[in-house]
């Protein structure tokens, strides 16, 4: 039987809910693992959750600096979706949505993951062409891309200021009905219960100071609760990667470290029920169940490790949200945070053995990790196990920029900010 | 955040335009060698703690300026003219 099921809920309310397990054990770490995972977040759990159930690696260590969920995983504004246009990220996000789309059964925990739709507004001809081709592309993919005009928009989205006399009149919009959103936190605890279930120690409060070596090749760590062992060490601390690979004597990546900021007003009455995006600056928002309206826009543009922001980026990202939907003018705002982006060097992730021997490594997830977070634990699991990429990850190597194979979405160059 | 700007005074972020880590070296033009352009394209030190790099206060005086800044603190720790020739005070502490 699940051990979330209607009948599991009963038999606990009925027993005052004193029977239920912890989701997940706090064992004391041993002395060796096959695999070391630094970095409990979304990515690091999903990966541990896949080696265990897909490659039967069950002797595996999640070593998580804070607690689970204090990241990355507990700070993004939930958005799953995968409208992109080159064909290796769209590979990519398209196979995360298609497991999305199976994740609470498979977890046997509800993630609330809702397929309600991007709306990504184009204000010009030209951001309408460039749209379109956007569209054309994801199809030709194997995904959904859908052309709204106007009035469609009007109906789909009643707040969307679509007058003539807007800031930035809409054009036109591209939807992607199986995008949406989902609960974040869930996410976490459901693939660190799943994994604990198949046997992985998820270790908190274990921050990595060091690695242990032999020769080049990484034998295992130094950790706050001391030295652990492991076959191979795989690293998925998004975030922080320049960090954690400095104590591995690499001083030099293609990673910047960038704050990005998020935003929930107060709850309102149902208001939007779409993901929407302001194609006039870079703006996504989205209604969450509870009533808030969660939103962010920009990073603030420099180097940093802060997780919060400055004032210029919350003023511009308030303008554009009032832009979009002027009738949101006076609410007020519940909460705004911060969270530190891995930025790559062409956008786009990186999900590679290397750079060191014994050493894996999955980053650079700029600020589209969460979306990710099943196809990356998947395809990393299968990296790790086999010693070789999944065919979804192949294109995602490190040595790509010095091949110049980048994958560069939005063809900016290495600028991390403008990714 | 405030950048003291060594023409200026202290003035508010929305001013400034960030232009990223100062300590690159590009190599020299005529150079073939790919590994030293790869360094110099793609790697960065993007330490946590003081981080030298590059701003213009393009919405004031338009100078470039080198500034140290702390990237866990968001704190300025030193700001002076990018141009050597310009930088006749230390910066500004």
């Amino acid at each position: 039987m699940a051990e979330y099921s209607a009948l599991s809920l009963l038999k606990n309310a009925l027993s005052g809910n004193k029977d239920w397990k912890p989701a997940w054990r706090k064992p004391e770490p041993k002395p060796s693992y096959d695999v070391i995972i630094v970095g409990g977040g979304g990515h690091g759990l999903a990966t541990a959750y896949y080696l265990a159930k897909e490659h039967g690696i069950t002797n595996v260590a999640v070593l998580e600096k804070g607690w689970l969920g204090s990241g990355n995983i507990g700070r993004n504004t939930t958005i799953v979706r995968s409208n992109y246009l080159l064909p290796e990220s769209i590979r990519f996000y398209d196979f995360s949505v298609r497991l999305w789309e199976n994740l609470s059964h498979e977890l046997n925990y509800n993630v609330m993951f809702s397929q309600r739709g991007i709306l990504n507004l184009a204000h010009s001809p030209a951001q309408a062409d460039e749209y379109i081709r956007r569209g054309n592309a994801m199809c030709h993919g194997g995904g959904d891309g859908v052309w709204l005009t106007p009035e469609e928009i009007a109906r789909k989205v009643p707040g969307v200021d679509l007058s003539a006399s807007a800031r930035f009149p809409v054009v036109g919009g591209l939807l992607q009905p199986r995008a949406g959103t989902a609960r974040h936190d869930a996410v976490a605890w459901g693939y660190a219960r799943a994994a604990d279930r198949l046997g992985v120690d998820i270790i908190e409060n274990c921050e990595v100071t060091g690695f242990l070596r032999e020769g080049d090749t990484i034998i295992g760590v130094t950790s706050m609760r001391g030295e652990i062992r492991a076959r191979k060490v795989a690293i998925a601390v998004a975030g922080s990667t320049s960090r954690v690979l400095r104590l591995a004597g690499i001083e030099r990546f293609p990673i910047e470290s960038h704050v990005l900021q998020a935003f929930v007003s107060e709850s309102i009455k149902p208001y939007l029920d779409c993901v929407v995006t302001f194609g006039g600056g870079h703006l996504y928002m989205s209604q969450s169940d509870k009533g808030g309206l969660v939103f962010g826009g920009d990073l603030d543009g420099y180097n940093s490790y802060a997780q919060r922001g400055n004032l210029p980026l919350v003023e511009e990202v308030m303008g554009e949200m009032v832009a979009m939907f002027p009738a949101v003018a006076r609410l007020r705002l519940l909460r705004s945070w911060g969270g530190v982006m891995d930025m790559s060097m062409d956008g786009s992730p990186i999900i590679t053995k290397g750079p060191l021997p014994g050493m894996y490594l999955n980053c650079g997830w700029c600020y589209g990790g969460f979306k990710a977070t099943p196809a990356s634990g998947f395809s990393f699991a299968w990296t790790i196990a086999k010693d070789e990429p999944h065919a979804i990850n192949a294109p995602f190597t490190l040595s790509r920029f010095e091949r110049g194979a980048v994958i560069d979405e939005k063809g900016v160059g290495p600028t991390p900010k403008l990714h | 955040m405030l950048i003291p700007c060594p023409h200026c005074g202290p003035r508010d972020l929305a001013e400034f335009s960030y232009q990223g880590d100062a300590t690159r070296v590009r190599p020299d033009p005529a150079s073939t060698d790919m590994k030293a352009w790869y360094d110099y394209v793609y790697n960065r030190p993007n330490p946590s703690g003081p981080h030298r790099e590059y701003w213009q206060h393009s919405g004031g005086c338009r100078a470039h300026l080198v500034v140290v800044r702390d990237t866990l603190s968001h704190e300025i720790i030193s700001v002076a003219f990018a141009h050597a020739g310009l930088n006749t005070a230390e910066g500004r502490q």
